[in-house]
């Protein structure tokens, strides 16, 4: 059967809770104890708590490794990994960045971005993907023969909390990790003139406002309903510069728990609702098979660029 | 500069609604509107605006039938100079890791400076940029959203969580594989697909290329596509009815009772 090892995502000293899933995503591929495999520099703080989750975890400290670089951390995981393995990430900006390339080193199946795992027949991997923005999903089999490298998206495994594991530490030599890429600094976004993550209330339209001049339809709605509003957006508004990023809600945006969140015209990908941490969540969306439908606490199958005039004509006589 | 950007005909998803066929195995195809994954549009554009200021050519490519000819004079309406399809019996069936070993043969057929991908496309699985720099052994960046140009590297800025940028320096020749939102793709109109309607697009079969025909296509595929499914839907949300009028004033309860008005 074959080794299975996690890359764990680990920040300012603190492991990314996705450890946690990491371990039972492991437990469904194989019985054998898992590895967790941790690269930094001066990381004992963090071996240690992946070796609570963990049964054994292998430990790559060096100074190249201070800040994880996509191209340094692959090189360092091709000289620990042995061939045939399977190695395991959480689906994220990190695992788009390195684990493809690491397949190609490895010379193993990859497969991005999973949602379940339907169990493991010989050799090959039963594995549940989305596509389409999550409206279809798609049962995948891949063959871990020459073994595998396998993101998966944050949620998709219970988290095991139970810190039992009692893990040993190994640590390991990261060997040559020159690479043509250099890290240079973070850039934090720019604050924008409102903070949506402040509001009770949060008119949050998508693709299916369908012009620019419809923006206008929910800052009219947001002056109906009062201070305790504000306009965010999903992320096509920002890339068409209808708004300005600072309202973008989701992974790559702002996360926000308003009281009520209105998602207009909203598809509902799971990198926008990764943005929504609580609150109310209310769908409008012409497309009853909209995923948002799945996840919103109440529905309404409208068309916004209808809808929210009508809701705001509403709001205005009864003032 | 000398620029491949690496571009796909997926469906769009703009302009179909996605369902089952009849057979519950896959999505209905039959009358599906097909083009350019939207990420390679803004590959495209950042390519033409780098060869803009320095000088140097954009050529598109793709893996792909004849219909793909379509949107290879799409991007090339844009502004690419030139297009390459990729085109063989032996590429059908490929999986993320085929496309990518096909792509390799195609870079290495040309002198390239920068080759560029979208983020991702309709699979969602963004690996073929990846894998194709690691293939070819040349430094690689995803979901980069910022190129500013030096010599003989690049700065580049990648989208993180939360709204970060991570700016890396990266030598070249590279692969980049370019999130939306980086610049704004320019509009393409009748008469620009007009002009480069009668412009010769090379083609390229496995032969050409140097692949192993068994090393791709469906022959070569590890990760290998066993049927479409809707998920077993959850509770799902409480859908208001009845008339707009009704559902505004259903709505406008619920606002008050959960401190939104």
């Amino acid at each position: 059967m074959a080794q299975v090892f996690a890359y764990l995502n680990h920040k300012n000293g603190v492991l990314d809770d996705s450890a946690m899933e990491l371990i039972n995503a492991a437990k469904a591929i194989s019985s054998e104890p898992a590895t967790a495999i941790v690269c930094g520099s001066g990381i004992d703080a963090v071996a240690t708590a992946a070796a609570a989750i963990f049964p054994k975890v292998t430990k790559v400290d060096n100074a190249a490794l201070a800040y994880p670089n996509a191209e340094v951390v692959r090189k360092a995981l091709v000289n620990v990994i042995p061939a045939g393995s399977v190695v395991l990430f959480a689906h994220n900006t990190f695992s788009m960045d390195c684990a493809p390339g690491l397949s190609v080193k490895l010379n193993a199946s990859f497969v991005a971005d999973i949602v379940g795992i339907d169990g493991v027949d010989g050799s090959a991997l039963k594995a549940v993907r989305q596509e389409f923005g999550g409206v279809v999903s798609t049962h995948v089999s891949v063959d871990m023969a020459a073994g595998a490298v396998v993101a998966v998206r944050p949620g998709t495994f219970p988290a095991d909390d139970s810190k039992s594991a009692g893990g040993a530490v190994t640590a390991a030599d990261a060997g040559d990790l020159s690479a043509k890429r250099k890290f240079i600094e973070i850039v934090a976004p720019e604050a924008g003139d409102v903070d949506i993550t402040k509001a009770d209330v949060l008119v949050s339209i998508g693709r299916g406002i369908e012009d620019e001049e419809n923006i206008q339809l929910a800052m009219d709605l947001k002056e109906a309903i009062g201070n305790i509003a504000e306009v965010s957006c999903s992320r096509p508004i920002v890339d068409a510069k209808w708004l300005e990023p600072s309202r973008q809600v989701g992974t790559s945006g702002c996360t926000v728990k308003p009281k009520v969140y209105l998602a207009c015209g909203i598809s509902g990908s799971f990198q926008h609702l990764g943005g929504i941490k609580g609150g109310l969540i209310v769908a409008i969306n012409k497309n009853p098979n909209a995923p948002i439908f799945q996840v919103a606490n109440v529905g309404i199958i409208a068309n916004i660029v209808e809808f929210i005039p009508a809701l705001t004509e509403k709001l205005e006589d009864m003032k | 500069m000398e620029i491949l950007v690496c571009v796909k005909r997926v469906p769009d998803s703009a302009e179909n609604e996605i369902v089952m066929n009849s057979a519950g195995n896959d999505i209905e195809r039959d009358d599906l509107v097909y083009s350019v994954n939207e990420w390679d549009n803004y590959a495209v554009e950042e390519a033409i605006q780098i060869v803009e200021k320095v000088g140097g050519t954009v050529t598109v490519v793709t893996v792909g039938d004849a219909d793909a000819d379509e949107i290879l004079r799409r991007e090339m309406a844009m502004g690419a100079e030139k297009g390459l399809l990729l085109k063989d019996d032996a590429f059908d069936g490929s999986d993320c890791k085929g496309i990518a070993t096909i792509l390799k043969g195609a870079v290495e057929k040309g002198k390239y400076d920068l080759v560029l991908t979208g983020a991702q496309a309709d699979e969602g699985a963004g690996a073929v940029g990846g894998m194709l720099a690691a293939m070819l052994d040349l430094p690689y960046a995803s979901l980069v959203n910022k190129i500013e140009l030096g010599d003989g590297k690049l700065t580049i800025g990648r989208e993180i969580e939360g709204g970060n940028r991570e700016m890396n320096e990266i030598s070249l020749p590279c692969v980049l594989s370019i999130q939306t939102g980086i610049n704004e793709p320019r509009y393409v109109g009748i008469r620009g697909i007009r002009k480069v309607s009668g412009v010769e697009i090379p083609e390229m079969g496995a032969g050409d290329l140097g692949v192993d025909a068994g090393s791709v296509g469906a022959a070569g595929a590890k990760v290998k596509k066993v049927d479409y499914f809707v998920p077993a839907k959850g509770e799902g949300a409480e859908m208001l009815e009845g008339s707009t009028e009704e559902i505004i004033d259903k709505l406008i309860e619920i606002l008050k009772a959960n401190g939104g008005l």
